[in-house]
């Protein structure tokens, strides 16, 4: 995984509250069995119509959106199943960063451990975000601060350990696979060695 | 005095391996992983990239349900599964169970079902155990006393390798549901109510424990319908506190402690309830002999009134709004005598045997009406082989209903079993997001006896009209 450091991009807004994982990424999409290309079908059945047409009201199919690092939601996004393709679309779509006042559990965890940084703001600072389309936004994750245009600055909380991980670009699997000498003694102590 | 301790903290403090700090979660060991054909294929790609094995075959479990046909002849008849990517992804299962030596109750298996049925059937869910699978729906076997939660992909990697999981210590959530549920009204009934009342965000970062009278009395087949949908008001996982009812489930089941190991266990799971004034971080308490058959109305299953209820009226609400303009619905409008054109019974959420004996209460000696699809589908091999040999099949298919092979079918539109575009499907599964049943599907959630209820009536029916 490559290290994140700063991100600097506009942003996409979608309004709507409770946005759950089958409109990220409709279960139809699901029988894939790579993490690869699945940014096309990115919230498909809002993105296009019955016959794959682009929904030119779609905020995706707008040309400002294009180039977008961050996705700006309502709150509660990423709710429902635990299907860690919807963090896989968003990255393939380009997105690096989701922004909304909560943030579901799986898929906060799900997209963590993809770099893709969920981050959790105030109300206000939601209000204004959903309220300005578009503006460039500058996110520190080693400081976890977000930075408005206006020069507003707000810190977001996110797991240190987390934050470790993805700043210096090392995966968790490698932390846990140092843990095995703690695993073995605890699967002594229980009577369970392998 | 030790300081009270709940039934969560229990569970959790027996699966430490390395206790959390400031800096770094808490290496949390897991005793049961099952593996399913949609959220595993990358997982096992990690590990042959990385050159390393399962680490406990002995507590890994694979089977196929999500993207397998529900049709009998895709499954034993000869015919290729007729969605190709769905074929591929099974077969990927079987080359990687195979690969690693992973026990796979596979498509042909008598013992294949939908994951979260399987393991309390086969007697692998237990009390006290942690238990993860790559699906939000994991939580179902919470109501067996375990710490159950859904991962994703990369932690199914993590837990294939390890048997481990990195995880900060989640919150609790009491809630106590007091008085008894009146006749007619079930288990399905109550979680719409509670997700009704506290949002489809009000569990999220909490651990449920649900409690209380109204709880003790359900059958494990209820507890599992209410532990199923936890998630759905945002809690990873929700648990119930293991008692006589669990036990008298469990004894005799395949993988369930046997002969002096099964004292031993019953003595041990004796001790996993909530101590007296063990601490909560939320709680709340819901009168059960208030509450009535429940129907979903919008697009997340908060959006809940009474059969007999009407669509309220949110102005100025736009995203409420939208979900009622993707429904078809209007404010004030009546649901009771909404006419459906599908009717679903199964899922991780009502497929059990009870679930089966509750529609084939409603259905027997009577049609389905005209112009509706009513499909009932097994939550494992083993309840269809039950339900035949109980007369329930019959009963179905006498009703003009359609009776297929175990799996998630229309609860979710990955198998082929697809609700159209515009239709209303009263489902007994546990989502009604947009899209989820099909493109366009417009889904009502609700149990058992009121799906079979519209059914009959090709109306959205109060199921007491069907008792006695």
């Amino acid at each position: 995984m490559q290290p994140i450091t700063v991100i600097r991009s506009r942003t996409v807004v979608l309004p709507s509250s409770n946005i759950d994982t089958d409109q990220i990424i409709p279960a139809r999409f699901l029988t894939t069995t790579v993490r690869e290309g699945l940014g096309v079908s990115l919230f498909a059945d809002w993105r296009y119509d019955g016959n794959g047409r682009p929904r030119p009201d779609f905020v995706l199919n707008q040309p400002q959106a294009a180039g977008c690092q961050v996705l700006v939601a309502g709150r509660n996004i990423g709710c429902g199943s635990s299907r860690e393709h919807a963090p896989w679309a968003l990255l393939d779509h380009g997105f690096r960063a989701v922004i909304s006042t909560e943030i579901a559990d799986i898929f906060r965890s799900n997209s963590l451990k993809n770099g893709l940084l969920p981050i959790v703001v105030d109300e206000e600072t939601h209000g204004w975000l959903l309220a300005h389309p578009g503006v460039e936004v500058e996110i520190d994750l080693p400081a976890s601060t977000l930075r408005l245009p206006d020069g507003r600055s707000s810190r977001f909380p996110i797991e240190a350990f987390a934050r470790y991980c993805l700043t210096h670009g090392i995966d968790e699997l490698g932390y846990l696979l140092q843990q095995q000498p703690a695993i073995a003694d605890y699967e002594r102590a229980r009577g369970d060695a392998r | 005095m030790p300081a009270p301790k709940s039934l969560f903290d229990k569970v959790w403090e027996r699966h430490v391996v390395v206790p959390e700090t400031a800096e770094t979660p808490a290496v949390l060991y897991i005793d049961l992983h099952l593996v399913h054909e949609v959220t595993s294929p990358q997982a096992f790609d990690v590990l042959r990239a990385r050159g390393l094995p399962v680490r406990r075959l002995d507590r890994t479990l694979a089977t196929m349900d999500h993207s397998t046909p529900t049709d009998t002849a895709q499954i034993f008849g000869g015919l290729p599964i007729k969605l190709e990517s769905a074929a591929k992804q099974v077969r990927q299962l079987e080359v990687n169970c195979a690969e690693f030596g992973v026990n796979l109750l596979g498509l042909r298996d008598d013992r294949r079902g939908i994951v979260h049925i399987i393991g309390p059937e086969l007697g692998a869910t237990q009390p006290g155990k942690t238990i993860v699978c790559g699906d939000s729906h994991t939580s179902t076997h919470g109501a067996f006393g375990a710490l159950a939660f859904g991962i994703g992909t990369t932690e199914v990697g993590y837990v294939l390798a390890t048997q481990c999981l990195l995880q900060r210590k989640p919150k609790s959530f009491a809630i106590d549901v007091t008085g008894r549920l009146p006749a007619g009204v079930t288990a399905k009934d109550l979680v719409l109510a509670i997700i009704g009342r506290i949002g489809v965000n009000g569990g999220t970062g909490h651990v449920i424990e649900y409690r209380g009278p109204a709880i003790e009395a359900l059958s494990m087949d209820e507890r599992m319908t209410v532990c199923n949908m936890s998630i759905e008001g945002g809690a990873r996982a929700g648990m119930i506190a293991p008692d006589a009812t669990t036990y008298e489930y469990l004894r005799g089941r395949p993988y369930a402690p046997a002969g002096v190991d099964w004292d031993a266990a019953v003595a041990d799971w004796a001790t996993l309830r909530t101590d007296d004034g063990a601490h909560f971080d939320r709680a709340i308490s819901i009168d059960a002999s208030s509450i009535e058959p429940m129907i979903t109305f919008g697009t997340n299953p908060g959006m809940v009134t009474t059969v007999n209820g009407t669509v309220p009226e949110r102005p100025g609400d736009d995203v409420f709004a939208k979900s009622l303009a993707y429904m078809g619905l209007q404010p004030g409008e009546a649901l009771a005598e909404k006419p459906v054109q599908v009717v679903f019974i199964g899922s991780c959420t009502n497929a059990r045997l009870s679930d089966l004996e509750a529609a084939a209460n409603v259905l027997r000696g009577r049609k389905v009406a005209p112009g509706v699809r009513a499909l009932i589908v097994p939550g494992s091999q083993q309840i269809k082989r039950q339900a035949e040999a109980l007369g329930l099949a019959q009963v179905f298919q006498d009703s003009g209903a359609e009776w297929r092979e175990s799996g998630c079918s229309m609860c979710l539109g990955m198998n082929g079993d697809l609700v159209d575009a515009g239709q209303y499907c009263v489902s007994t599964s546990n989502r009604n997001f947009e899209g989820r049943q099909g493109i366009g599907a417009r889904t009502l959630l609700a149990s058992p006896a009121t799906a079979a209820a519209a059914a009959v009536r090709g109306r959205v029916t109060d199921p007491r009209e069907f008792l006695g």
